[in-house]
């Protein structure tokens, strides 16, 4: 009897290793980040671009309005596909748009903002991209709508119509 | 005298470049174990993304400031979720992951017992 029990024990552990991994296999292995969760933000200092004055977050995001942390560089092709809709957002009235220049030379990017036109009310320099990983960001582009000094929508990758008209739904 | 202020520059050059290393060598341990988002199947060790050169750099600050490898983690974990580490905790998601390998030692180590040892004896 006992010769019996072992085999078939052997079997059922098989499979069911053999079943988890398999399940295992299924799961997506590229990075998704959490875009539901609120956050709060982020301290961090750094300077503006221009003025080269120093600025610290608490500063900023203080008044009662919404504001959109986008995440940018002159070197970056999908972010001038973007840029039409932070101009159209940069017209409206309840929302900042607040640059982070990401590992960009400043020549270029004040050329970048010379040719296609500036929708950003302030722009923060980030050389050495540490303040991008302050935010969680992994690449560019990457927008952080914010209200109240939390995180409420992450937008991975470029503006789009949808991101776009949820983003105009949400500062109603 | 001048031999021993020789050997006193020497000493501290060894020291300094010895607790450097040290720090570097925490610094690569810890970015060995932080998966590179951006480039599949790379550490931020291996990689030379933007991305993972900047990772670098906020481990070497953090570890700067003062932070040790766990306090490090967490601050990772918070920014990117467990994802970010190759070396998952020990949670009830991964409980099954790590007792796992134990699990099937000790199965193996009881087949071998019952099968060699206890026969043999019969």
């Amino acid at each position: 009897m006992r010769i019996k029990i072992l085999p078939l024990f052997l079997v059922i552990s098989f499979l069911f290793i053999f079943f988890i991994f398999f399940k295992g296999l299924q799961n997506s292995n590229i990075y998704s980040p959490d875009i539901n969760n609120e956050k709060d933000i982020p301290f961090f200092e750094t300077k503006i671009l221009n003025t080269n004055d120093k600025v610290n977050s608490k500063e900023i995001f203080i008044s009662d309005k919404f504001y959109l942390l986008n995440v940018w560089a002159s070197w970056c092709i999908p972010c001038k596909d973007e840029h039409p809709y932070l101009m159209d957002l940069s017209v409206q009235n309840n929302i900042e748009i607040i640059g982070l220049n990401y590992k960009d030379n400043d020549k270029n990017a004040k050329n970048f903002l010379k040719n296609m036109d500036n929708p950003y009310k302030v722009i923060f320099l980030d050389k050495d991209g540490t303040i991008a990983i302050e935010w969680g960001a992994y690449g560019v582009p990457e927008s952080f709508l914010i209200y109240n000094k939390r995180v409420i929508k992450k937008i991975i990758g470029p503006l789009n119509k949808n991101s776009y008209s949820e983003i105009i739904n949400l500062i109603k | 005298m001048k031999k021993i202020k020789y050997l006193i520059v020497i000493f501290l050059i060894t020291n300094l470049s010895l607790s450097n290393a040290q720090e570097s060598d925490l610094q690569n341990k810890i970015t060995k174990n932080l998966r590179c988002l951006i480039c599949q199947g790379q550490s931020v060790y291996e990689s030379d993304s933007e991305f993972a050169n900047s990772l670098k750099l906020v481990v070497q600050n953090k570890l700067d400031e003062g932070l040790n490898e766990k306090q490090i983690y967490g601050y990772l974990k918070t920014k990117y979720g467990e994802w970010i580490l190759f070396d998952p905790n020990f949670g009830k998601n991964t409980y099954f992951l790590w007792l796992l390998p134990i699990f099937v030692f000790i199965i193996g180590g009881v087949i071998i017992f019952k099968l060699f040892i206890i026969r043999k004896n019969k």
